[in-house]
């Protein structure tokens, strides 16, 4: 029988500077209309090539296609001309991007670019505007008649990716790829956009190839999965099949790693806090960012702050810090407040609380090397360490993250993403505090890279007695590390309490919301959550 | 957006009167214009008389003030030299210049756009690379060094055009020709730069995604896009323009505003100088106003 689509023996090459990559390996699947199919994998498995491949968006050179067919309807469109491949893309198969604002031109507007789409493709521009419309009202965007002639950077995240879907699918496609479509928005939004393509595919019934690390995502959506591992394909199967009883090692890996499985930690024991924070508010003009937010971190306590963006989770952390001022309240640290502290002696403070921030790639500096960038605390602080001693307690610090200390010339490109971070924490742990707060610290790292760094978190908690303050998005993650939990909306703390009654007992609307929207990696308890969704919408 | 231009405005007019300060007192500091418009011999009577007319024997801060009244009036005060108000003089000269500037920026701009655009659609290509080499060398030479090679060849050598003063079309080739060179590769060099990166950039990615035939994609989604920095480069070049193209004016003998300062400054024509540098000033304001109307013409993101 002939699929829809159909990858065969697939292998792309990049030659880059440093030599041939093999980016995919001899690739095969299909796709068949009305179906949803995952690509799995993690950050360079080569899970998003093909895909690219059946665009032609593969830049050659540096990328060579070595071998292998990809049949659309029976035809290898690896051997069609340029102008046919041109006009299968977006009328026959369309493609939507994770973080759509970068994909949408920021200085065209969104009515022009969704037209633009079926212009391209012969419809007349009146026309096209007028389908403009009705795909706008579809894909669900309020007062579009008049959205149509904005912006893309006027919307919010999740509705410019219902721009992009629009945009998809104007043409009525019989493919539509989406390249991790929900990784940038939060997870309320992620449900609605899924549930969404849902909707859209039961419509059209066109084939959904959907790539993505998020195995929450694959239980959702998807009826069928491939697992893709340094370019090759390590196992397919039915979703449910994949993750009751996955067969190659490196899926098995990859769904122990998944969080949200764990025990929940006991409360910690009541000692005095060591941050006690009293109606901190911070008000940029009339816009209230943090609204009289009360909470405290005991020693040797993870508290793990959770909210969708825009909730202040961040400013919370950056006005306990003092890197923001606040406009109310107190954050009492052993006693002190944070708030009116004189400047030198918030100097000294500023030892004791420490911040490993989101992504490493950024907030290490790159012309650094990993001993400058760790030994670069007791050059602001002298009085901590002689010079003589600096080698031996970066050596010291390594090894205590698990890096080797050898590399410590090295400089931070030469780390991979889940390395770096390590490096982040080693230069937070320089100084010996007692209270580290990690902004989003492992949002950015795959899941096996993450469950390894929530490991060294917990060791060093234990080993150094350390506190953290630990603000995540992520629920599952958050489930299985922190000892108490405080969720935010809107600035403001909407229930707080041990990490076992927020997760088994939720008393907030929000909170349960929440809960939710968060997707579990099994397909079947998924369904499960997805019809307690469902009644939580029809009685909202 | 009114707001903006109001602030504009304002600011635009304390670094006008800062202009007139400094120019007016630098000036003076080239020397007596007596000593260069009498004779040697010329008797102190006559001198003192030639100081009388032209106001020269006021302490300067008297002169200063008497300048700054009748330029409220507008009053831009009589060249020396010309026996017409300074004004008349600076205007002619300044409408020379601002043809030759506004033709020659046009020409740059235009070709600029389209050859970096084609050279960094396929980078490395044997066009990409003819372009870069003759950009960089357009960039890098002296404009007198061009001038008077130009001048040499095609008209001394070849007689094909004048070598310098006005009069028909054929004038104005050379001129244009010497001036076009460095900004163009300047310009070119930044065209190519920045539709390198939207090139790569995730929307034109879309705009594959989609569909779109290659021009649609260079023409419409990166080149508006990189139109921004490519705009400065452009300001920044036309205001060199604006100034006078001082060196290409002189040895073609081009009438300009620049050719106009230079004779000015040789000929203490103090009143000149002054109004020559006041109207180039308001020139640059003006399009340094349109360049920033253009930003936000061109990218909505942007609003004053």
């Amino acid at each position: 029988m002939n699929h829809l689509l159909q990858v065969k023996d697939l292998s792309v090459d990049f030659h880059t500077a440093q030599g041939t990559v093999h980016a995919v390996r001899g690739v095969t699947w299909h796709l068949d209309r009305g179906e949803t199919l995952a690509i799995l994998g993690e950050s360079g498995s080569g899970k998003s090539v093909s895909a690219s491949a059946i665009m032609n968006l593969i830049d050659c050179p540096p990328g060579e296609i070595v071998s292998g067919e990809i049949l659309f309807e029976g035809r290898d469109i690896l051997k069609m001309s340029e102008d046919e491949r041109r006009d299968l893309n977006g009328r026959r198969i369309a493609m939507i991007f994770q973080d759509p604002l970068s994909h949408l031109n920021p200085v065209y507007t969104v009515g022009f670019q969704i037209a633009e789409m079926m212009t391209a493709h012969g419809t007349p521009k009146s026309k096209a505007r007028e389908r403009t419309m009705e795909l706008l009202k579809r894909v669900g965007i309020p007062d579009y008649e008049n959205k149509i002639d904005t912006y893309p950077h006027q919307f919010s995240g999740g509705q410019r990716q219902r721009l992009m879907i629009a945009m998809a699918l104007a043409m009525k496609p019989d493919i539509l790829i989406a390249d991790e479509p929900t990784t940038a928005l939060d997870v309320t939004v992620q449900a609605q956009i899924l549930e969404l393509l849902e909707e859209l595919q039961a419509e059209t019934g066109m084939g959904l190839l959907l790539i993505t690390h998020d195995l929450g995502v694959v239980a959702e959506v998807a009826d069928r999965v491939v697992v893709m591992n340094k370019g090759e394909i390590v196992e397919s199967g039915t979703a449910t099949q994949v993750y009751k009883a996955p067969v190659h090692p490196y899926t098995k890996k990859l769904i122990a790693a998944v969080p949200g499985e764990g025990e929940m930690a006991q409360p910690v024991g009541g000692e005095e806090p060591i941050l006690k924070i009293e109606g901190l508010s911070k008000a940029y003009g009339a816009f209230t960012a943090l609204d009289s937010a009360t909470l405290t971190v005991l020693p040797r306590e993870t508290v793990a702050i959770v909210g969708e963006s825009g909730s202040g989770k961040s400013t919370l952390a950056k006005t306990i810090l003092r890197l923001e001022d606040a406009t109310g309240g107190a954050a009492f640290y052993e006693g002190r407040d944070l708030v009116t502290m004189a400047p030198a002696e918030l100097f000294d403070l500023r030892r004791e609380i420490q911040m490993v921030f989101q992504d490493p790639t950024q907030s290490l500096n790159p012309r650094m090397s990993v001993f400058d960038i760790i030994s670069e605390a007791f050059v602001i602080h002298p009085e901590i360490l002689p010079k003589s001693e600096w080698k031996s307690k970066v050596r010291e610090l390594l090894d205590h993250v698990g890096l080797d200390a050898s590399h410590m010339h090295r400089y931070p490109h030469q780390f991979s993403g889940g390395q770096r971070q390590r490096i982040a924490i080693a230069r937070a742990l320089a100084l010996a505090p007692r209270l580290i707060i990690c902004d989003e610290a492992v949002s950015a790292l795959d899941v096996s890279i993450q469950a390894q760094v929530i490991q060294l978190l917990k060791r060093l908690q234990d080993e150094l007695g350390l506190s953290y303050l630990f603000i995540a998005h992520d629920l599952p993650l958050v489930r299985d590390f922190a000892h108490r939990v405080v969720v935010m909306q809107g600035g403001r703390i909407v229930e707080q309490g041990p990490v076992r009654e927020i997760f088994e007992n939720p008393k907030e609307q929000y909170t349960k919301d929440l809960l939710a929207a968060s997707p579990h990696p099994d397909p079947e308890v998924q369904a499960e959550r997805r019809k307690a969704r469902m009644q939580l919408e029809k009685t909202a | 957006m009114k707001t903006f231009l109001r602030k504009r405005a304002v600011a635009s007019a304390f670094s006008l009167i800062g202009l007139v300060i400094l120019v007016f007192f630098l000036s003076r500091l080239t020397g007596d214009p007596t000593d260069l418009y009498l004779p040697v011999d010329a008797s102190a009577e006559a001198r003192e008389n030639f100081r009388e007319i032209h106001g020269l024997n006021d302490p300067l801060l008297v002169q200063f003030g008497r300048y700054v009244w009748d330029l409220a009036h507008f009053d831009f005060g009589m060249s020396i030299r010309r026996a017409e108000p300074a004004l008349d003089a600076v205007l002619r000269g300044f409408a020379w210049t601002l043809q030759l500037a506004v033709i020659t920026m046009t020409l740059v701009t235009v070709m600029a756009i389209i050859v970096g655009s084609l050279a960094a659609y396929r980078v490395g290509g044997v066009f990409d690379r003819l372009a870069t080499f003759f950009s960089l060398i357009g960039a890098s030479a002296p404009d007198f060094w061009i001038a008077i090679v130009a001048i040499v060849v095609f008209s001394v050598g070849l007689g094909w055009v004048p070598t310098s003063g006005t009069g028909g079309w054929e004038y104005w080739i050379l001129p244009i020709a010497v001036l076009f060179i460095r900004p163009f590769g300047l310009i070119l060099q930044v065209v190519r730069g920045s539709m390198i990166s939207t090139l790569s950039s995730a929307y034109v990615k879309t705009a594959r995604a989609k569909g779109l035939k290659n021009r649609p994609i260079i023409f419409v989604h990166a080149l508006r896009n990189a139109m921004l920095p490519v705009i400065t480069v452009i300001g920044d070049q036309a205001a060199a323009l604006l100034n006078g193209a001082v060196v290409v004016e002189t040895i073609f003998g081009f009438p300009g505003v620049g050719k106009l300062m230079i004779d000015s400054i040789l000929q203490r024509d103090f009143t000149v100088i002054l109004a020559a540098i006041m109207v180039t000033a308001f020139a640059i304001f003006v399009m340094n106003l349109l360049i920033d109307i253009l930003y936000a013409v061109l990218d909505p993101r942007i609003r004053y």
